[in-house]
């Protein structure tokens, strides 16, 4: 039965090609629509998590505060009103996953040849743990190295390509500022930043040999700022609390004096960047959308026109024994089936656009299986509902008036 | 044998309605009843509501008053799928313009009441060629309506009718829009199904020649019966 009512809307559509490609375009143009534009969204969303990522979950940065001289005001990091004790003083929080303090500057580094400058940052084991950051040949530094302000380094990869090329930078010595550094190793790339800047472009060494061989400090063991991370998403609150309290403890400040440090939540500005990626992917789908519904309105006007240019056909197979529900079934087989082939066409438009998009317009693009599987759905459920109404029109003829008609 | 009538027709009406009003009637108080087996023609001219006893007979359409039964149960009370039942498998229809489906091959025009009898693929194109070859058109099973004759179309229509093995046969004009010769032929058909096959046949007819082939002439004149006997004694009258 089913097979037969198949072939009956096969070769219904079949008669009217034209008709039928031009009445299925409407859902291919739809479908494709979708599917390219949940592939653009979601491209996005694929990019701004993968820059949040790479930065790491979950930060605070504490700046230190701004000196003031001769009535200036210094901008901030300029106070050396944070130390190491402070860091360590902060990894005690329970609130607090890992902490890092940083004492940065840039520096010349000569390998051979070669020499680069970039960023130095002085920092503990602490910093590789809270930026989700491994090394990807040789060995990081722990506390004894930081303890002994050892001189050894860590590469970004961008550094590492600059001084060594193709050479294994391992256990090799590196020259920053004049002092020779041992490098153990090369850290894992991490790409670009979400403010648009490489993140392999930096080096690592202990926060202690930066302050006392590569950029000194007015105040011993000051740093410009130091990274934290809370536990957890929910715990964010309290640790920013935890902190601002602590510090203010350390650092004497009575009662309605002013912070001489700043915290800062990294998270929250990557944040917006994703709700912003992500409604963008919404309205995207919604726009595409649109297209899906016109494309299901062409089909149900069709089907009107099918169902009323075989009226005659209805009541000569009503007259046969067509029950109202063969009828009905019929017309909504061919609904569904236009609004599927059309689809499947639509999704392997929408697929091949999007591989174009990302081929031409270095678009990054992302093709889920669950995008076409919904596209694909909802384009069955539109046949099934815009071939309702058409098709329950013609079901619910009355045979002698079908037969009758001219 | 079952003693109830295959038909009756008790107190029917039919009015259809015209822009408001009680509509022009066209049927008036129609009472009839036709036995099993029965080889009935009915005749009477245009607009004399031959074709509207047919259809509601053939449960397309429905009386405005009265009842029909058919098979002893009365029509007005059985259920859209009942009805498409019941003109599937116990009444097959021969239209005065055949009504077939122009785009499928006779075969496949056979076929039709099959599918809705849910018969598998295979069951169905099996019967559809039994029956074209009892009409004599097994070398035409794959040709489209349009490419046949009337008298070819005709059969095809016939073999549909037959195909799911009704008891009875309504023919509203059948041999109508064809020559003697042929229509002769037809309605030997016909005599062999009534004789042979013990179906109960209805023929609509203008042509008496037809209506010789019938045991029974039922004669309408505006909506009523008004002459009801054996074919030559109706026609007698008639011409008397």
């Amino acid at each position: 039965m089913m097979r037969a009512l198949l072939g009956e809307a096969w070769r219904a559509m079949a008669v009217n090609r034209l008709r039928t490609l031009l009445t299925m375009l409407g859902m291919i143009i739809g479908v494709s629509a979708v599917v390219l534009m949940l592939a653009i969204g979601q491209g996005a969303q694929y990019v701004i998590h993968q820059s949040i990522s790479a930065m790491g979950a979950n930060l605070f940065v504490v700046l230190a505060g701004a000196t003031t001289s001769g009535g200036l005001r210094m901008g901030a990091g300029t106070a050396p009103s944070l130390t190491l004790d402070d860091a360590a003083a902060l990894d005690e929080l329970t609130s607090l996953a890992a902490v890092a303090p940083i004492a940065s500057g840039t520096a010349q580094l000569v390998y051979g040849p070669n020499n680069w400058s970039t960023q130095v940052r002085g920092t503990t084991d602490g910093y590789l743990k809270l930026r989700d950051w491994g090394v990807r040949l040789g060995q990081t530094f722990g506390e004894a190295e930081v303890r002994s302000a050892a001189r050894v380094a860590l590469l970004g990869q961008t550094v590492a390509d600059y001084l060594f090329g193709a050479e294994d930078p391992v256990g090799r010595t590196v020259r920053i500022k004049n002092n020779p550094f041992t490098v153990l190793g090369v850290l894992e790339p991490k790409g670009q930043s979400l403010g648009g800047s490489d993140n392999d472009d930096t080096v690592i060494v202990p926060v202690t040999t930066a302050q006392r061989k590569l950029f000194g400090s007015q105040v011993p063991g000051s740093v410009r700022y130091i990274m934290a991370q809370a536990v957890s998403e929910e715990l964010m609150g309290r640790a920013e609390d935890d902190i601002t309290g602590l510090l203010r403890q350390r650092h004497r400040i009575p009662a309605g004096g002013e912070d001489d440090f700043t915290v800062r939540n990294l998270t929250a500005v990557a944040e917006t960047a994703a709700s912003t990626a992500r409604i963008m992917a919404i309205m995207l789908g919604a726009i595409a959308s649109i297209s899906l519904v016109v494309g299901g309105i062409g089909i149900m006007n069709i089907m009107l026109v099918s169902v009323t240019e075989r009226t005659r056909e209805i009541g000569i197979r009503m007259a046969v024994g067509a029950r109202p529900r063969d009828v009905m079934l019929q017309f909504l087989l061919e609904a569904v089936i236009m609004s599927i082939v059309g689809c499947l066409i639509g999704i392997v438009l929408g697929v091949s656009g999007a591989w174009l998009a990302s081929r031409l317009a270095d678009i990054t693009v992302v093709v889920t299986v669950w995008s076409l599987l919904l596209a694909f759905a909802v384009a069955a459920a539109i046949g099934v509902f815009f071939g309702y109404y058409p098709a329950r029109r013609g079901a619910r003829l009355k045979p002698i008036e079908a037969l009758r008609y001219e | 044998m079952d003693t109830t009538p295959l038909i009756r027709v008790q107190g029917v009406s039919k009015r259809y309605p015209d822009g408001g009003g009680a509509g022009t009637p066209v049927l008036r108080e129609v009472s009839l009843a036709i036995g099993r087996g029965e080889f009935v023609a009915i005749m009477g001219p245009s607009g004399s509501g031959k074709s509207t006893f047919m259809n509601i007979v053939g449960c397309l359409d429905t009386p405005s008053r009265g009842h029909c039964f058919l098979d002893g149960r009365d029509v007005a009370q059985l259920s859209v799928d009942e009805l498409a039942a019941l003109r599937n498998r116990l009444v097959g229809f021969v239209f005065q313009g055949f009504n077939l489906l122009a785009r499928i091959d006779a075969r496949d025009n056979v076929a039709l009441p099959l599918l809705y009898a849910g018969l598998s693929r295979g069951a169905r194109r099996e019967r559809a060629e039994t029956m074209l070859r009892n009409v004599g058109l097994e070398r035409y099973a794959h040709h489209l309506p349009n490419q046949l004759s009337g008298g070819q179309q005709l059969r095809v229509a016939i073999a549909r009718a037959l195909s799911t093995d009704p008891q009875l046969i309504l023919a509203d004009e059948p041999t109508g829009n064809l020559d003697t010769a042929t229509g002769e032929e037809i309605m030997q058909l016909f005599d062999a199904l009534n004789a042979e096959r013990g179906i109960t046949v209805v023929l609509v007819t203008h042509e008496a020649d037809i209506a010789r082939h019938a045991r029974r002439l039922v004669r309408f004149v505006d909506g009523r019966v008004v002459a009801d006997g054996p074919t030559e004694q109706v026609l007698g009258a008639l011409h008397a």
